[in-house]
């Protein structure tokens, strides 16, 4: 489980986070929503360690990663697997190597069995015989299961994935929502996803945070999400006049 | 001023940073290496093509100055090109084109690699990212720059030789008497430490520069230009310091 409180980030004078607190549970999809610019990326930078937060403390099964020198902060970071918006995958590296690569830094495993690792990794997100390719080479939907084997290489305990499904055809986005989805359920990992995709929260969404100018808003259930009827969070699942009147109409 | 002394503490956390323990030696081995090879073997040919003309052009403009002073001999021409290849034209003018090829490169690497978030990638590993990001560019620059610069200043007198055949100044027999004549160890010395500076400042302030960025593809070209014109600039005033003090 991971708990962050009272996460606040300013960026000179402008407060972006103004005091969040959440948990994230364990074999659940836990997922972060709000507008553009309501601090959804900046909370999962702060919870990852690329942004330091000004005030509040980060728990990763009760250990304060705030409070932790870079040392012990490097070895939590061997538990996390992250999916980028925009993969982030090494251009230089082919699929095989980029997925390779945590496995060459951090273990000492024989070439044949860091290579089995791979291509198990690889299978795993659908991904056969791609090992040679670079990723300048791969459609959009291949680079987020690439980007998904690599965080997966070290079978984390921690995946965060930010705007999995962006610049991703709705069918595409779909199948990469399951394959989050069956993976955490399958390796019990503490999964939270980024998204402003309606389609995410109602498909793998266990758990919702909503954020709103920088605070917590709302948080609830995919099945929870349906019963809102006002406020910002109805303005935000049913944003065009068709869905609001959708919506109004439905036996809810 | 801040601005400059915050640049600078800056460049100094990093520059610490990039030579931190390494996580595993021969990962960061393997990527010296390959650094050493797309500097070392990609600039060859530029490095190549203008030390031999330099050299021939020194060797062009000495033997015309020196018909119009019938006292001075022409084997002197291999002696003076020897010597101002030697101190100053190899070290320098293939730091200038390093800086100009190598350096835009590095920075414009990691300007993208920071951009499209790979870079964090690394860190969201674990990875010391200065360290095998910077560390190995560094490294590699500092040992194939002095290189490149041995074989500038061999072109360069085989360029000031063939000039002078083409324009008939001199004998192969004269010019080479004036290649050996005088020569002093000390020179050689003088030019491998401009070397070793030169490659360590054009890499590491193009480093700086790349890893640095923020925004997007404007302040990537932005930072390339800055890397070239910084790193051009104290390797200048680096290589003035070096000629006062040890000459």
């Amino acid at each position: 489980m991971i708990e962050i409180r009272d996460i606040k980030k300013n960026f000179g004078t402008q407060q972006v986070l103004k005091g969040i607190s959440a948990t994230f549970d364990n074999g659940k999809c836990n997922l972060i929503i709000g507008k553009s610019g309501s601090g959804k990326t900046v909370t999962l930078k702060c919870m990852v360690g690329l942004f330091e937060p000004d005030e509040g403390n980060i728990f990763y099964d009760g250990r304060n990663i705030t409070e932790m020198n870079f040392h012990a902060r490097k070895d939590i970071r061997r538990e996390i697997g992250m999916l980028f918006q925009g993969t982030a995958l090494f251009d230089s590296l082919t699929v095989e190597e980029n997925v390779q690569f945590p496995l060459d830094m951090f273990t000492n495993q024989t070439e044949a069995e860091k290579k089995e690792r791979v291509n198990f990794c690889l299978g795993r997100v659908n991904l056969p015989n791609t090992n040679k390719k670079y990723p300048g080479e791969l459609s959009g939907g291949m680079k987020k299961r690439v980007g998904i084997a690599r965080a997966i290489v070290m079978n984390p305990k921690y995946l965060f994935c930010d705007e999995p499904n962006s610049g991703l055809d709705p069918k595409t986005a779909i199948v990469i929502d399951h394959l989050i989805k069956e993976i955490t359920e399958e390796y019990n990992i503490t999964t939270v996803v980024n998204t402003h995709d309606m389609n995410s929260v109602m498909g793998i969404g266990d758990k919702v945070v909503f954020l709103h100018e920088g605070l917590k808003y709302w948080e609830g259930n995919k099945d929870e999400i349906m019963q809102i009827t006002d406020g910002e969070l109805f303005d935000f699942i049913f944003a065009s006049d068709f869905l609001k009147d959708l919506r109004r109409n439905a036996k809810y | 001023m801040v601005k400059f002394f915050e640049q600078l503490g800056g460049y100094l956390i990093l520059m610490r940073q990039a030579f931190a323990k390494p996580e595993k030696a021969r990962m960061y081995w393997n990527e010296t290496f390959r650094q050493a090879k797309d500097i070392g073997v990609g600039s060859l040919p530029i490095i190549a093509i203008v030390s031999t003309f330099i050299g021939g052009v020194s060797a062009v403009q000495f033997a015309y100055q020196f018909r119009s002073i019938s006292l001075v001999p022409m084997w002197w021409i291999g002696s003076i090109v020897r010597k101002g290849m030697i101190l100053e034209l190899a070290p320098t003018v293939s730091a200038l084109l390093l800086a100009g090829k190598v350096g835009s490169n590095i920075a414009s690497e990691l300007g993208t690699m920071r951009i499209s978030e790979q870079i964090d990638a690394y860190e969201i590993m674990g990875v010391n990212t200065p360290a095998y990001l910077i560390g190995p560019k560094i490294a590699a620059s500092v040992v194939v720059v002095p290189m490149l610069v041995v074989i500038a200043v061999v072109l360069g007198i085989l360029g000031g030789w063939g000039a002078g055949l083409l324009g008939n100044f001199f004998s192969t027999t004269e010019y080479f008497r004036g290649v050996q004549d005088g020569f002093d160890g000390y020179d050689v010395f003088i030019m491998l430490v401009k070397a070793v500076l030169f490659g360590f400042t054009l890499s590491s302030i193009s480093c700086y520069k790349g890893f640095t960025v923020q925004g997007g593809a404007v302040e990537i070209g932005k930072s390339s230009t800055q890397a070239v014109v910084l790193s051009s600039i104290v390797m200048m005033i680096v290589n003035f310091f070096v000629a006062f003090l040890l000459l």
